[in-house]
């Protein structure tokens, strides 16, 4: 083979990529490590530039800009068949004329691997499929044709495997067997993957790391909880579950804390979490962490009053409401089902509190719709 | 490179021989159609002296077949269209697991030979077959009336030849439609002749097109069905470029009839497609 | 059984309005069962007098005899002109499909100046009515004092079978996923082995088909044939010259042989299909 598998590996350093077709940059200045043997998900809408970025990591685009390094060797302009990276493809791309067993061992045979019996029958073991080998692709379930994908794959132990929205065909309840699953295999494995997906969900159960994408660019890069708990910008925040983002305006320090004063009403939070550049801010809340209380209760931590309750949906393990605050906006509150006390009906005079450790701050110009009109279900490839 | 030279180096053998056995062809044609008897020579002897009313003359002279020809092709193309519409629907729709069973049924009769199916109507429809003897018994046609040699039994002729060339388009485009479609225009209140009229043909027009010109184009050129069929009344512009080649030597005539010929088809064709607006079918 | 049922709580339904509902139901049927019946008749005459012991002329049915399934190449210049049919078939067959299939792989495949124009010249063919097409070789080979015959012939078929292979091998290349070809190179298939191993067999039946089609559109042909053949009898010729004085039986044996044999490779390919599927 023209690649020597062991000096190709390490991590995957992506330096100053740029992806241009005419005049739209699908991918914009984008610079990554991706170290070995992480579970690392590309998170982001339809045309973020996630699926480019991976064609480019396969070897099926060529950047325009930039370079691409697997451990010391670059590989920017290699052909993908040169690439010690392999790929399970959206809808799986299994070949049709092929049996299930040829299927698999289609990458050992071109890289004139001896003993392809016994590798194939061995990830045949592993995704738990061994009775399969002698069927064509088009006589198994969606589920099956998944798992054999991944198997036609990891088969060739490659240095770095990329899943491009890999369960995006499958119905919910398997999708979610199969993300416990894959992050199984990877253990198993111990491969780099590196996972594309437009679904928040999916990415946060499986990865270790997430990139969340926009417009061509990495908006921030963590843990699922870091990203969850302590977004930088609006996308993230509203791209990311939901959150309430209310103007204001900083006023001052004490000790680790910052203050800002929101329409009035004064708040502190973490210092560490605020991402603002000056005085104006937004302060952003995750709806469960609310907690609601009529007016004559007392309460701790931060406060805002003055509210009303507008609208009311039971679901179940929890209740959510729709709460008007005195400048106008609609606060969203997710309240648990889990403390006996009867729901607060709709036109209750309310106050909204919550620990002051669970806020964040954005800057104070920031697009606060950004992220939010994008439906993560929206399955359109870019 | 590499990468852009390859489908040129893909495309160059079939076109050079395209270029040398089609396009060449037809510009000699051209040249030949305005040559005039060299006088003295033989019979066939021709040269070029730019007579462009050569055109004029021939069309003048056979008027009467050029209109019988496009006459007969439009109504052969009408009633393939009028006879494969039901059948490709019902094949595509309506035949389950025996679609395939079918789609090569369809084919099936034209693996006899061509001649042989022709030679086969008129006899038939000829004195000796069971169609005329039977009609005369039932009434429907007079002692005196024959089916051969008629217009009649030309057109019918071209229209079961060329039925597959409408069918097998018909069918590809019918059998791309999303069934599911045709039942969202019911639970949209469209009663059946209004979803045919409003979702399933225009969603088969490319197969309307197609199956159209392929069943005119070769139909307006035949002589075939009029020789076998036919009667020196019932002549189209095939046979008389025929006979201008082979019989009466007359080069030049028979170049500007074909010429002529191939001109009117695809203006004709040019204007079709235009108003259909399918014009990815080039 | 809901349809027993409903029969049996409306016993006093009249035969008319019974078979008016049967008529409806199975109106497609009926339409199908006259189509092919349309379809098939000439086939069936066909097939039906090549058991006709007719003598000479085959017009009127005079007796039933196997003989002329016995000695098939009893009639003079019916079998000579047979193995010219097949000769010149084969031939246009693998050249129209080898050019026809590159054709198809450069539209199909690639993207380049000149594409639409490409585009063009594969539907002009098709567009120009066989007789111009035969006319107009016929004219270019005279003026090159090429005397028609056997090859001018195989060059003629070639010029419209192309156009066919490439229609056809075309519509199949669009109809492949380019993911499969890109998850073949992601497994270590460089690009010839990428053709090979994943283009090549998927394409495969759609180049079978074609070449099945310029066999038969070549074998069947009679109007560029009679232009450019010369002296040489092909066997729509033959059965065209025959017509005027009588058509042999032999000539009804072999067209129903070729029915039959070109039917049961049809229905052969369509099975391993099914197999190879399965």
């Amino acid at each position: 083979m023209s690649f020597d598998a062991s000096s190709a590996r390490g991590d995957l350093i992506l330096t100053r990529i740029t992806k241009e077709y005419g005049d739209f940059k699908a991918v914009d200045d984008l610079s990554l490590t991706i170290p070995k043997g992480s579970f690392f998900a590309l998170l982001g809408p339809s045309g973020c530039g996630k699926t480019t970025t991976l064609r480019m990591i396969a070897g099926l685009e060529e950047p325009t800009i930039g370079s691409i390094h697997l451990g010391e060797t670059d590989i920017t302009t290699t052909k993908p068949y040169q690439r010690p990276i392999n790929t399970v493809f959206q809808n799986y791309a299994l070949f049709p004329h092929l049996t299930i067993f040829e299927n698999i061992a289609f990458g050992l045979r071109r890289r004139g691997i001896k003993d392809v019996d016994a590798e194939v029958n061995k990830v045949l073991n592993l995704v738990e499929l061994p009775h399969l080998a002698g069927r064509k692709p088009t006589q198994l379930s969606g589920g099956q044709q998944q798992r054999i994908a991944l198997a036609r794959a990891i088969v060739n132990r490659p240095a770095l495997l990329l899943l491009d929205e890999p369960l995006g065909a499958l119905d919910l309840k398997l999708r979610r067997q199969m993300q416990i699953e894959l992050k199984w295999i990877q253990k198993e494995v111990g491969l780099t993957f590196v996972h594309v997906t437009h679904d928040q969900e999916e990415a946060m159960t499986m990865a270790d790391t997430i990139a969340v994408m926009n417009e061509g660019k990495i908006e921030q890069m963590g843990s699922p909880a870091d990203l969850y708990d302590n977004p930088e910008t609006a996308f993230v925040a509203n791209f990311l579950g939901q959150s309430n983002l209310i103007k204001g305006t900083i006023t001052g320090n004490d000790g680790d804390s910052i203050i800002a004063d929101l329409y009035g009403q004064k708040i502190s939070l973490p210092k560490n979490r605020s991402h603002a550049v000056d005085n104006s801010m937004y302060a952003g809340i995750r709806p469960e962490k609310f907690r609601i209380s009529l007016l004559d209760t007392p309460v701790s931590g931060n406060v805002l009053t003055g509210g009303r309750i507008e609208d009311v949906s039971y679901i179940g393990v929890s209740t959510q409401y729709q709460v008007e605050m005195p400048w106008g906006q609609e606060l969203m509150v997710f309240e648990q089902n889990d403390d006996g006390v009867a729901p607060f009906n709709k036109g209750d005079a309310v106050n909204i509190s919550w620990a002051p450790v669970f806020t964040f701050a954005l800057r104070g110009d920031e697009d606060i719709t950004a992220g939010s009109e994008v439906t993560p279900e929206d399955l359109d490839e870019e | 490179m590499q990468k852009i030279r390859t489908p040129y180096l893909l495309l160059l053998p079939g076109f050079a021989f395209l270029f040398t056995f089609f396009i060449l062809p037809i510009v000699n044609l051209a040249q030949t159609s305005t040559q005039t008897p060299i006088s003295g020579g033989d019979t066939g002897q021709y040269e070029q002296t730019l007579r462009f009313q050569n055109y004029i003359d021939a069309f003048i002279e056979n008027r009467e077949q050029f209109g019988r020809s496009f006459v007969y092709a439009l109504i052969a193309t009408l009633l393939a269209l009028a006879i494969s519409y039901p059948l490709a629907y019902a094949i595509a729709f309506k035949s389950g697991k025996y679609k395939n069973l079918f789609l090569v049924l369809v084919i099936a009769p034209f693996f006899t030979s061509f001649i042989l199916r022709t030679v086969a109507w008129k006899q038939i429809l000829g004195e000796e077959g069971f169609v005329v003897p039977t009609l005369r018994t039932i009434g429907i046609i007079s002692d005196s009336t024959t089916l051969t040699s008629t217009s009649f039994a030309v057109v019918m002729g071209m229209t079961y030849n060329f039925l597959p060339f409408m069918t097998l388009p018909l069918y590809a485009s019918i059998d791309r439609i999303d069934p599911r479609t045709l039942e969202a225009s019911g639970d949209l209140y469209a009663n059946g002749f209004t979803t045919f009229r409003k979702v399933t043909l225009p969603l088969s027009m490319p197969g309307v097109v197609a199956g159209t010109l392929l069943t005119f184009i070769p139909a307006a050129g035949d002589y075939v069905n009029a020789a076998i069929l036919g009667s020196p009344n019932t002549k189209m512009i095939g046979n008389v470029i025929e006979s201008r080649y082979f019989r009466i030597v007359d080069y030049p005539t028979a170049a500007a009839l074909s010429f002529t010929l191939m001109a009117a088809i695809l203006i004709l064709v040019t204007l079709y497609i235009r108003k259909a607006g399918t014009e990815e079918l080039v | 059984m809901s349809k027993k049922i409903a029969e049996a709580a409306a016993p006093t339904i009249s035969p008319v309005i019974r078979f008016r509902r049967w008529f409806g139901r199975n109106l497609i049927r009926v339409y199908m069962f006259l189509a092919f019946t349309y379809l098939f008749i000439p086939v069936a005459y066909t097939f039906a007098f090549s058991f006709n012991d007719s003598g000479k002329s085959n017009l009127v049915w005079k007796g039933f005899t196997l003989s002329n399934w016995q000695n098939p190449c009893g009639a003079p210049e019916v079998c000579n002109a047979l193995v010219n049919s097949i000769n010149i078939g084969l031939i246009v067959t693998v050249f129209s499909t080898i050019l026809g299939t590159m054709i198809a792989f450069a539209i199909g495949r690639h993207k380049f100046r000149g594409r639409s124009t490409s585009n063009l010249l594969i539907f002009l063919p098709m567009a120009t009515p066989e007789i111009v097409l035969g006319a107009s070789l016929l004219s270019l080979f005279l003026t090159f004092h090429i005397n028609p015959g056997f090859w001018p012939t195989v060059i003629a078929h070639v010029v419209f079978c192309i156009s066919f292979v490439v229609v056809t091998v075309k519509a199949r290349i669009a109809s492949l996923d380019p993911r499969l070809e890109q998850a073949a190179m992601d497994l270590y298939a460089n690009e010839f082995q990428t053709f090979r191993r994943v283009t090549l067999p998927l394409v495969a039946p759609g180049i079978a088909g074609a070449a099945l089609l310029a066999f038969s559109l070549s074998f069947d042909d009679f109007i560029i044939t009679n232009f450019n053949s010369g002296t040489v009898i092909t066997f729509p010729k033959f059965v065209y010259t025959a017509a005027a004085r009588g058509i042999p039986a032999q000539a009804n044996v072999i067209a129903s042989g070729m029915f039959f044999l070109a039917l049961a490779i049809v229905l052969a390919g369509q099975i391993v299909n099914r197999r190879k599927a399965r």
